[in-house]
């Protein structure tokens, strides 16, 4: 992402220009723009045209249009963001107040309008304006049966495909089935990687598995290649990288991010110091569980007797639609960062930050420990839908 | 829905609480929920005075009715039909063989229901006459006797009478009835072949032999393969031939010290590498039984398959390396043999033989032997297992010393007068066969077969069916019809609880069958569901589990990723009692009641229910962090 232009005042109000560069950058923007903010954006709008004779006949101009942003969709998988609102500055085309859709483009500028710039959107453009941050690698996860083809970049991971294929298991006397079904298996696999995996983009691609799956993997599709002169694998035989996974669900990824090995691999410090943290979180937990706690109640109380050393908060709290409670989290984050806390703020977009959503998507390691925040029973909502599944 | 319920509750707990009694202060007495344990306390004094004075009488008619009718009748049933008709003989062997063509599957549940029998369920499973009551296969004194009733009365034989003549169509026979006696035998009764040898003996006690499924498990590298391989070739199941083109074939890839393991390890890459990775299914028989051998993988990453296996066995032998440093590597923190051992008791199994190989390399030294015993003996009574259920073995899977028949080897002989490894296996008791409970068959894989279309691999784990009656196929829920039925390799017209079986459909398309579905009784579907709530026993675990743990869940042969959606309680480990309400996390090592959601549903019951499929184990990051039984299913009633 590009920053063309920044005006932010005092009190917070403030203008930025921004060029969305690539595909990623729309996942940016749909962390920054929200329901009562205005965009000027180019545009596509349909246009009626009423002739003397009373028919009437449409087409389509491109035109520039400014909005009071009413709702914010976002297509995961085609990377899509779509802004509705209402029309606020008349122009040939479009009246005042007349609905319109914009869909951000790439390599298009657009202006966004915000009557509070707070500290956490602003972080968020100088995370995605930092050509750094964008690293992107293919991961394919699988065990025996079971794949899952994964692009992370610098923001996110997606899954771009699932492979579940039922092997017959060995039998006495009968491997052929088993072996087969392991071919079969790996074509599928291979087939899915040349049509998901730009081998033009990635820098590598992880083959992770428990036990050789990923070794016979590796063999297979070399061979495979070679046998069918198939260049776009021959070419980038050296961006693959094989590598230990406990299983072939996806989130056995954070194991595969944290081996050290790959970890050089990927200078995305980010997702990898994102792991660390929440790895030391944990352990914390096991060892002296009264310097660590999740949930944002307890959080917010270790945040009133200025405890906290370090604040893991995962990005989709603050794409609450919920005004207050956004401030809530925004305050609270600020506050840390006051006091010398360490804020980090996961993507929720990465197994690690889908793990901290998972324990409520806030937690904190303590400087000391607060015994009796543990008696203090965590608010219990109750409610199972708050816990969102892990994609699959 | 409810009344059903009820029943079920009744008869397994009766038939089942009775028989862990058995190995009390387990691991799996803790797992009972509390709710259960009410139950229990709450109904079995009401019967217990009564009991005594049942139990006596319905064991003196017991004999005279076997006498009339010529066969042995399971006691639960016949103590119904005795305390309907008041213990009068003459009614109730009327009323028997009356019985064959108005007992239809639905009726029995119902009978159960029905008061005056509901007692009687519990007479007959309780802990005190469970001797006689085993249901199905391999209970020796059912065999036994009705051996000696085949020779004394040749006339009356069980193929002459109603319940269990050959021309009663599977359909219409009770279901009561198949328990007589072995189903092995039932089985051959549908044979008309098999009835004109009826008097041979010799032929029917051979196929009386008890069937078992034992689980072989261990550290990676223990000599697990080496020894069972070895031991099937001493045995005479391996042919010379064979080990010799093996030597030849092993000696060419420099994995010569293989050889025996290649009985087992047939796929290339199991050979290459010199590791076993999918369980190894061979059979063979001891003097007493028949015996399924599953050779687990040890490797870490194949606990998975391992899992598989262990959720098709009775009885384990674990094997560990006693080579100096060797056994010490495997059971530290980081090998094998600890995780195992207890994966294998919380899936319920109880029956543990210790097989320390490698004695070779430490030159048949008793003071080894003795000092790895105590070790692990320790460990092994920590994790559940009864002292006198577990018996340790010293041996040689390479030299083959000590396997299948009593040592040679001096060094052994100086200290060493026990028993051999088929002994041991020898005497492991028979698990019981749930064969009057709801059918459940959990597949754990699908292949091609050599004829037309798929076949569908599984154990029964309660139940039974027949070639052509009708099945749910769940979590589809769809009718199938069986086709066929093939125990090791034959056809049979029958599978019952506790067969591990393929299966033939008619009208369905068994592409869409994966590992982790579940055939069963349409009349009583197995549960399907996307959440369930467990009790669980967490591990040594690294990490605390806290809300939101992203698992895989491993139950019958598959899994499922899953996360811990909520922490219930935490709860007292001997008494099962909750100790703190939503706690925000759960330590290593304790007791606590959580809430999962899977990423799909899947097929599990109420440990209550049917236990065997009510069992849960959580694994992440490669380990197995807790193990669990199912307490609470379905969430919206
Ligand atoms: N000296 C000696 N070596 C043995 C003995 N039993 C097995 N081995 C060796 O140990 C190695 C491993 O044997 P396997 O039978 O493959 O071990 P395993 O436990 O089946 O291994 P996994 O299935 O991969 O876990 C082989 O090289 C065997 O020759 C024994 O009694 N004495
Ligand atoms: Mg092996």
């Amino acid at each position: 992402m590009k920053l063309v232009h920044k005006d932010i005042e005092k009190d917070g109000k403030g203008v930025v220009v921004l060029i969305p560069e690539e595909a990623e950058d729309m996942w940016q923007a749909y962390n920054i723009i929200r329901e009562g903010d205005r965009i000027r954006a180019s545009t596509i709008r349909k246009v009626q045209n009423e002739s003397s004779t009373g028919s009437s006949t449409s087409h389509r101009v491109r035109t520039t249009l400014t909005v009071n942003v009413e709702s914010v969709d976002f297509d995961t998988q085609a990377c899509l963001l779509r802004l509705k609102g209402r029309n606020i500055e008349e122009n040939e085309y479009v009246k005042m107040g007349a609905y319109h859709t914009i869909d951000l483009e790439l390599n298009r500028k657009f202006t966004l309008m915000k009557e509070e710039w707070d500290s956490i959107d602003l972080g968020r453009i100088e995370m995605a304006t930092d050509p750094t941050q964008t690293a992107d690698v293919a991961a394919v996860i699988m065990q025996e049966g079971l794949a899952h083809i994964c692009l992370i970049s610098g923001s996110r991971t997606i899954v771009r495909a699932k492979i579940d294929q039922n092997i017959p298991r060995k039998r006495k006397g009968d491997i052929k089935q088993h072996e087969k079904g392991i071919l079969k298996f790996f074509d599928l696999v291979m087939q899915a990687i040349l049509r998901h995996i730009r081998f033009d983009i990635v820098k590598c691609t992880i083959i992770a598995s428990p036990g050789f799956v990923k070794d016979q993997f590796y063999e297979y599709i070399i061979q495979e290649a070679v046998k069918n002169d198939n260049k776009t694998i021959l070419e980038n035989k050296s961006k693959f990288i094989t590598a230990h996974a406990s299983s072939g669900f996806k989130h056995s990824l954070k194991e595969v991010l944290t081996n050290p090995s790959i970890a050089s691999k990927l200078e995305d410090t980010k997702a990898l110091s994102e792991l660390k943290v929440l790895e030391n979180f944990y352990k914390i937990l096991q060892s002296e569980s009264t310097r660590a706690f999740y949930g944002i109640s307890h959080v917010e109380k270790a945040n009133e007797a200025l405890a906290i050393e370090t604040l893991l908060i995962t990005d989709s709290l603050f794409r609450s639609q919920n005004i207050a409670e956004r401030k809530r989290y925004v305050k609270l984050v600020d506050s840390v960062k006051e006091s010398g806390g360490d804020v980090k703020i996961f993507s929720s977009m990465h197994v690690t930050g889908e793990q901290l959503s998972q324990i409520t998507g806030v937690a904190a390691i303590l400087r000391f420990p607060m015994p009796e925040l543990e008696d203090d029973e965590e608010e219990d909502d109750d409610s199972d839908e708050c816990i969102s599944l892990p994609q699959s | 829905m409810a009344r059903h319920r009820n029943v079920r509750t009744t008869q397994y707990s009766d038939d089942e609480y009775y028989d862990d009694d058995d190995y009390s202060n387990s691991f799996e007495d803790d797992c009972i929920s509390p709710s259960d344990a009410i139950y229990l306390i709450n109904h079995k004094p009401k019967f217990d005075s009564d009991q005594e004075f049942t139990d006596a009488k319905v064991n003196s008619c017991l004999q005279r009715v076997t006498e009339v009718l010529g066969f042995e009748i399971p006691k639960d049933v016949l103590t119904g039909h005795l305390i309907r008709n008041e213990f009068n003989i003459d009614k109730t062997v009327d009323q028997i063989l009356n019985s064959k063509s108005g007992d239809t599957k639905g009726k029995e549940y119902q009978g159960t229901e029905d008061n005056s029998s509901r007692p009687t369920v519990v007479i007959a499973s309780s802990s005190k006459n469970k001797d006689s009551i085993v249901v199905g296969f391999g209970n020796t004194s059912i065999s036994g006797s009705k051996n000696k009733n085949l020779t004394a009365t040749p006339k009356q034989t069980p193929f002459s009478t109603p319940i269990c003549s050959p021309a009663a169509t599977p359909r219409n026979r009770s279901p009561q009835s198949t328990r007589v006696g072995s189903p092995r035998t039932d089985r051959k009764l549908n044979s008309p072949k098999n009835t004109k040898v009826k008097d041979d003996s010799g032929l029917s006690t051979s196929h009386h032999k008890d069937q078992l499924y034992l689980i072989i498990i261990g550290h990676v590298d223990a000599g697990k393969s080496t020894l069972m391989g070895h031991l099937l070739y001493k045995l005479g199941h391996v042919q010379q031939r064979t080990i010799q083109k093996y030597e030849h074939e092993s000696k060419k890839l420099g994995k010569q010290s293989f050889v025996y393991a290649w009985v087992l390890d047939e796929t290339t890459e199991e050979r290459n590498r010199g590791i076993t990775m999918d369980v190894g299914h061979l059979k063979f028989e001891t003097k007493t039984k028949d015996v399924t051998l599953l050779d687990a993988p040890g490797h870490k990453d194949f606990i998975p398959n391992m899992i598989t296996g262990a959720s098709q066995a009775d009885a384990t032998i674990l094997v560990v390396d006693a080579t100096k440093g060797e056994f010490e590597t495997g059971f530290d923190s980081g090998g094998q043999t600890r995780e195992h051992a207890l994966l294998i008791r919380s899936l319920g199994i109880t029956q543990l033989g210790v097989a320390i190989n490698k004695m070779d390399t430490v030159f048949w030294s008793e003071e080894r032997f003795e000092e790895i015993k105590s070790k692990l003996g320790l460990f092994l009574k920590q994790a559940g297992y009864k002292e006198s259920d577990v018996t340790f073995v010293p041996c040689s899977g390479l030299s083959g010393e000590n396997l299948a028949t009593k040592a040679n080897e001096s060094l052994l002989t100086q200290w060493y007068n026990g028993p051999c490894l088929m002994d041991v296996i020898d005497s492991f008791k028979p698990p019981e066969r749930p064969i009057s409970k709801p059918l459940r068959l959990c597949i754990s894989d699908v292949y091609k077969s050599l004829g037309s279309g798929y076949s569908i691999v599984g154990r029964i784990e309660t139940g039974q069916m027949r070639v052509g009656d009708k099945v749910l196929v769940q979590p589809q829920g769809e009718i199938a019809q069986i086709k066929s039925i093939e125990i090791d390799d034959l056809p049979q017209p029958i599978g019952l609880a506790g067969d591990f079986i393929s299966v033939g459909l008619a009208g369905y398309d068994a592409q869409t069958i994966y590992s982790g579905c579940v055939l069963c009784d349409p009349s009583f579907p197995v549960p399907i569901t996307s959440i369930l709530e467990a009790r669980v026993i967490v591990f040594n675990v690294d990490f605390p589990i806290v809300r939101g743990h992203q698992i895989v869940l491993h139950y019958q042969s598959s899994s499922e990723s899953a996360v811990v959606s909520r922490l219930l309680a935490e709860l007292n480990k001997s008494t099962g009692e909750v100790m703190k309400k939503n706690p925000r996390m759960i330590k290593k090592n304790t007791h606590a009641l959580v809430k999962i959601q899977l990423s799909r549903p899947i097929c599990v019951e109420v440990y209550s229910d049917i236990r065997q499929l009510g069992r849960i184990m959580l694994r992440s990051g490669g380990t197995t962090i807790a193990a669990g039984l199912v307490t609470k299913v379905n969430f919206n009633k």
